[in-house]
């Protein structure tokens, strides 16, 4: 096996072998664990930087293992999957140093960080998944690794939390289970890279394939949360924060957009996908989940159930962009892929923030929060500017191209949606910056985690300030080479020129 | 190794387990473990370079004492055997290992545990001799002391209700041995023979062989456990103690699903009808339905898996179905090498699952002192060996990837789409379901908070590792499949039509 084989395989090691050697390792041993989690997250990222390196200059990256009869498991490295790693290996890697602050001194960590780095294994083999069989496998150990993590706390209320959680992704895996037979039985492997497959059977079962997209749509859309499969993930709140943070960002809702992105582009191809007629339906399903997330976001008073519903809406901007033909509305749908991860990280590291130094959980209570904790605020400030949409931050980025996307199609309903969302946006976002710059606060604020100079931890600030300044500098550097919306562009390109 | 000798190793799969077991039987108590282990360890060395030869050099056929069919008794292995043996080796070296520190807790040693270690390798001789043997009334042989040992085996403690539902298996055994018996004596009378090759060259049609092997499979039916002839099963196999459940959920049903599965594809593949293959399809869905739903709803750990055996085994008969169709040509049913693998492979990674969850509740019973559900609460922080081998063998029966009961569900999925059967589908999805309910149930209790610290009775490391291994194993069979493929294949009988009647050439 030459190294360029053997690469997919090692990104995908990189963090599963820290996260099964952390099991065997005593409760104890924190120093250990934190070298093994940091080596395993700056050796992925390295890798995979490298990795998209070799990508430009022409290199290709396969692995193949034959499971046997037809089943093939395959890691491939595309610039679909690498945007994709690119964002998980980042964000796991500030993930895990916010974890580590964050759970210091509390029980089981062993298991915790442990299954934090299978989480991020199994998102990183979904995005070099080269079939569809490989994404299953890698849909489905997402589940099983998530759900301790969303137990953590074993309170009942994360206790039900979990049962609910399962319940929903196991009966999505189920749904996806069949449908991805199906799609074998129909075309074979579905190999990624060749598309087209389908568009071959389109005459004479075009209506078996537009039963099986909804039936594969049904199985994705449970994490992607679309409406009405959305039920799990403001549940899944009573996680722990950099839990709710990576499930948020990467991990969990991510697989299912990503899924979906896979399916429309890759599995049916665009112009199969719209000479069969999905594109529209698929467009109005993530309209009515954007437009009803915000509205419950809204009515919302916990903040971190307030950031889950906002999830459930931003996060269908993707599958919106999918919905779209075009390439600059893919351009947009694909760039949001990362800019919603990294603003949406932020908004959550700041709420655990806010949480574990000031015990406030709710939005009444952050009056004037800004004065205790300016730093975090302004980084909330930040992120929530850019899920509203406004520029310089990078969600008006992907915004302003999902809208021209829409334009050029002709879809002036799309942009009023947009606009719509964006008001949305603004008001369950703006009335928390404006409480917490401008507001007296309520009583004296009380603290259950101290720093010497910092208004909290290192460990906590750290993070939430890189990733705030992160989605500052992808919306401001948005037109340069190394950018997200750069790498989104080429995709699209690609996808279009086929 | 030349030709006589690799076949001569099918005589020593036989004869390995049973000298152990007289060697065990003779020995002072203190030391029949340590030669029942090494016994273990030799058969399944044995049960490795069978399969080694059978898959380099094809099957083999031994003529015990040089006789030869019709006259003498053959043993007999291909492809299909060998993955059976290798299953029971493998399971049965670990559950030995397991059993050794488990019998040296006081509180299991009651009764007459001094008989495991001959009872449990004279059971495995006749594990070894139904997957070797190519004889219809040698096969009634095995069968009779493989009903034995495991009644023998099932009340071992010697308590109550053991003693009740180990009345039930017996009477469950000896009328499925006799509707056997029966089915046998009318072939004898038709065909004067008893091999199996000569009994399927001789077959014609007619009723009466119908009849004859409608006899023969009821009572294969029986021992099998399928819905709605599993009356004996959830009692049995739960009141026996952790090892003996684990080999007869794991191992002993098995053999006698292997025999229907061998005589409808190699003997009776001219008599069998598409109508008496959906027949047993629809048994097996009622099965998976009814078992796993029956599980869901148990509070007690053991009889929550033995309930689960139920389902699984439900799986194992979707094959029939799927391998019973009219078609004039191989390539017009390219699904028949899938619906074959999936439900075997469906038979071995359930054998390993099974093993896995039923030691692993062991640990916990033990550890605890109680099976009920919910005193596993908070286990997760004091058992994590235990709990994670729980979820191991959770998720390959659930059939999620990458284990092997996805890949076995996979397959049998796949040959339900490519036939048209599709029928079977939401059975199998269904079947997933509940499976994960009664699976994450168990590890939402093992996550439970607790207020108070629960005060663990020690267990031995090697229990909780043995589980593990097992555990291990359920999922790296789905990692590789390959190898098994290849096994399979040697003179697999799927390679040429079930029906209709075909010239048979073994």
């Amino acid at each position: 096996m030459t190294l360029n084989e053997s690469l997919p395989l090692i990104i995908v090691a990189s963090s599963l072998v820290p996260g099964l050697i952390i099991f065997f390792l005593a409760e104890h041993q924190a120093t250990a664990r934190t070298i093994l989690n940091m080596f395993g997250a700056v050796l992925k990222m390295a890798l995979i930087l490298a990795v998209y390196y070799g990508i430009l200059r022409g290199n290709e990256y396969e692995f193949r293992y034959d499971i046997g009869v037809d089943l093939e498991f395959v890691l491939r490295v595309d610039l679909l999957s690498l945007l994709f790693a690119i964002l998980s290996s980042i964000l796991w890697l500030v993930t895990t140093v916010y974890a580590i602050g964050y759970l210091e001194g509390s029980p089981f960590r062993r298991r915790f960080f442990g299954f934090f780095s299978i989480c991020v294994t199994a998102s990183t083999g979904i995005a070099l998944s080269g079939n569809i069989v490989t994404f299953f496998i890698f849909y489905e150990f997402l589940t099983l690794a998530t759900y301790p993590l969303v137990v953590h706390r074993g309170t009942e209320k994360a206790l039900q939390a979990g049962r609910t959680y399962l319940w929903y992704t196991i009966g999505g895996g189920t749904v996806l289970f069949v449908g991805v037979v199906w799609l074998f039985v129909l075309g074979g492997s579905m190999e990624f890279d060749r598309t087209g497959v389908l568009a071959g059977l389109a005459e004479d079962h075009s209506r078996q394939l537009r039963i099986l997209f909804w039936v594969l749509i049904a199985g994705l859309g449970v994490k992607a949360a679309l409406v009405p499969l959305h039920g799990w993930l403001p549940i899944a709140m009573v996680a722990p924060a950099p839990v709710s943070a990576l499930l948020h960002a990467v991990a969990v809702v991510k697989a299912g957009a990503f899924g979906i992105v896979r399916l429309v582009y890759d599995v049916y191809g665009i112009e199969l996908a719209d000479a069969l007629g999905l594109l529209t339906p698929l467009a109005v399903i993530a309209t009515v989940t954007i437009i009803y997330g915000s509205m419950r976001a809204l009515a919302q008073d916990d903040l971190k159930r307030r950031l889950a519903y906002s999830t459930v809406s931003q996060l269908s901007y993707i599958a919106l962009g999918t919905a779209i033909v075009g390439v600059t509305a893919s351009t947009g749908a694909l760039a949001h892929l990362v800019h919603q991860g990294v603003m949406k990280i932020t908004l959550f590291f700041c709420a655990g923030n806010i949480a574990e130094t000031l015990g406030v959980h709710k939005v009444s209570e952050l009056n004037g929060v800004g004065r205790r904790m300016p730093v975090t605020m302004a980084a909330f400030t930040i992120a929530a500017f850019g899920m509203i949409g406004l520029p310089p931050v990078a969600g008006f980025v992907s915004k302003w191209y999902l809208g021209l996307g829409a334009l050029e199609v002709g879809s002036a309903w799309i942009v009023a949606v947009l606009l719509a969302s964006s008001a949305l946006n603004a008001s369950y976002f703006l009335p928390i910056v404006y409480a917490a710059w401008f507001r007296e606060p309520d009583g004296e604020w009380k603290t259950y985690r101290t720093a010497r100079y910092l208004e909290t931890p290192w460990m906590l600030l750290g993070p939430t300030v890189a990733t705030a300044v992160l989605s500052l500098a992808i919306g401001l550097f948005a037109v340069t080479q190394w950018s997200p919306l750069e790498m989104a562009r080429q995709i699209a390109e690609e996808l279009y020129s086929k | 190794m030349n030709a006589a000798a690799s076949s001569a190793l099918l005589a020593v799969l036989i004869a390995a387990p049973v000298t152990g077991a007289l060697i065990a039987f003779l020995l002072p108590v203190r030391l029949r473990a340590t030669a029942g282990i090494l016994t273990a360890a030799a058969t399944t060395a044995a049960t490795a370079a069978t399969a080694w030869r059978v898959a380099a050099d094809g099957a083999h056929r031994h003529a015990l004492g040089g006789w030869g069919a019709p006259l003498g008794i053959d043993l007999y292995a291909d492809g299909l055997s060998c993955v059976f043996l290798l299953m029971t080796g493998i399971v049965g070296l670990f559950v030995s290992v397991y059993a050794k520190p488990f019998f040296a807790q006081p509180e299991e040693n009651k009764g007459a545990t001094e008989l495991f270690w001959p009872l449990w390798l004279i059971l495995w001789a006749s594990l070894n001799g139904m997957f070797l043997s190519a004889d219809l009334f040698n096969l009634y042989v095995m069968l009779e002391v493989m009903g034995l040992s495991a009644v023998a085996l099932a009340v071992l403690s010697g308590r109550p209700p053991a003693l009740v539902a180990g009345l039930r298996y017996l009477l469950a055994a000896i009328a499925g041995s006799m509707a056997y018996l029966m089915g046998v004596a009318m072939i004898y009378g038709a065909v004067s023979a008893l091999d199996l090759q000569i009994v399927a060259a001789g077959i014609e049609q007619g009723r009466s062989f119908r009849v004859a092997f409608s006899l023969i499979l009821v009572g294969l039916l029986v021992k099998t456990a399928v819905f709605p002839l599993h009356f004996w099963l959830p009692g049995a196999h739960s009141t026996a103690q952790a090892p003996v459940s684990a080999i007869l959920s794991a191992l002993v049903v098995k053999a006698s699903f292997y025999l229907i599965l061998r005589l409808w594809v190699d003997v009776f593949d001219g008599s069998v009808t598409v109508a008496a293959g959906q027949a047993l399809g629809a048994l097996g869905a009622a099965a998976i339905i009814w078992g796993s739903y029956q599980a869901l709803r148990q509070r007690r750990l053991k009889l929550m898996v033995a309930h689960s055996t139920v389902g699984q085994i439900g799986y194992m008969f979707l094959l029939f179905p799927l391998i019973t169709v009219v078609y004039q040509d191989v390539a017009e049913a390219p699904w028949l090498a899938h619906a074959w693998t999936g439900g075997v492979y469906q038979a071995i990674a359930h054998g390993f699952a099974k093993a896995a969850m039923f030691l692993a509740v062991g640990v916990f019973a033990m550890a605890v002192g109680s099976d009920d559900r919910d005193s596993t609460v908070g286990l997760v922080g004091q058992l994590p060996m235990t709990t994670f081998a729980l979820a191991l063998a959770g998720v390959s029966l659930i059939g999620l990837p990458p284990s092997g009961g996805f890949v076995a569900k996979w397959m049998l999925l796949k040959a339900a789409f490519t036939s048209g059967q599709w029928w079977w589908a939401p059975v199998i999805l269904l079947g997933s379901f509940l499976t994960a309910g009664y699976v994450f149930m168990v590890l939402r209790q093992a996550f439970a908070p607790t207020s108070h610290k629960i005060k663990l009775k020690p267990v031995p490391r090697t229990m909780e590792v043995t589980a593990l291994v097992l555990g291990a194993a359920a999922i790296i069979i789905g990692f590789r499949a390959e190898e098994f493929l290849l096994l399979l294949d040697v003179e697999a009988a799927f390679q040429e039509p079930v029906e209709p009647h075909r010239a048979n050439d073994r």
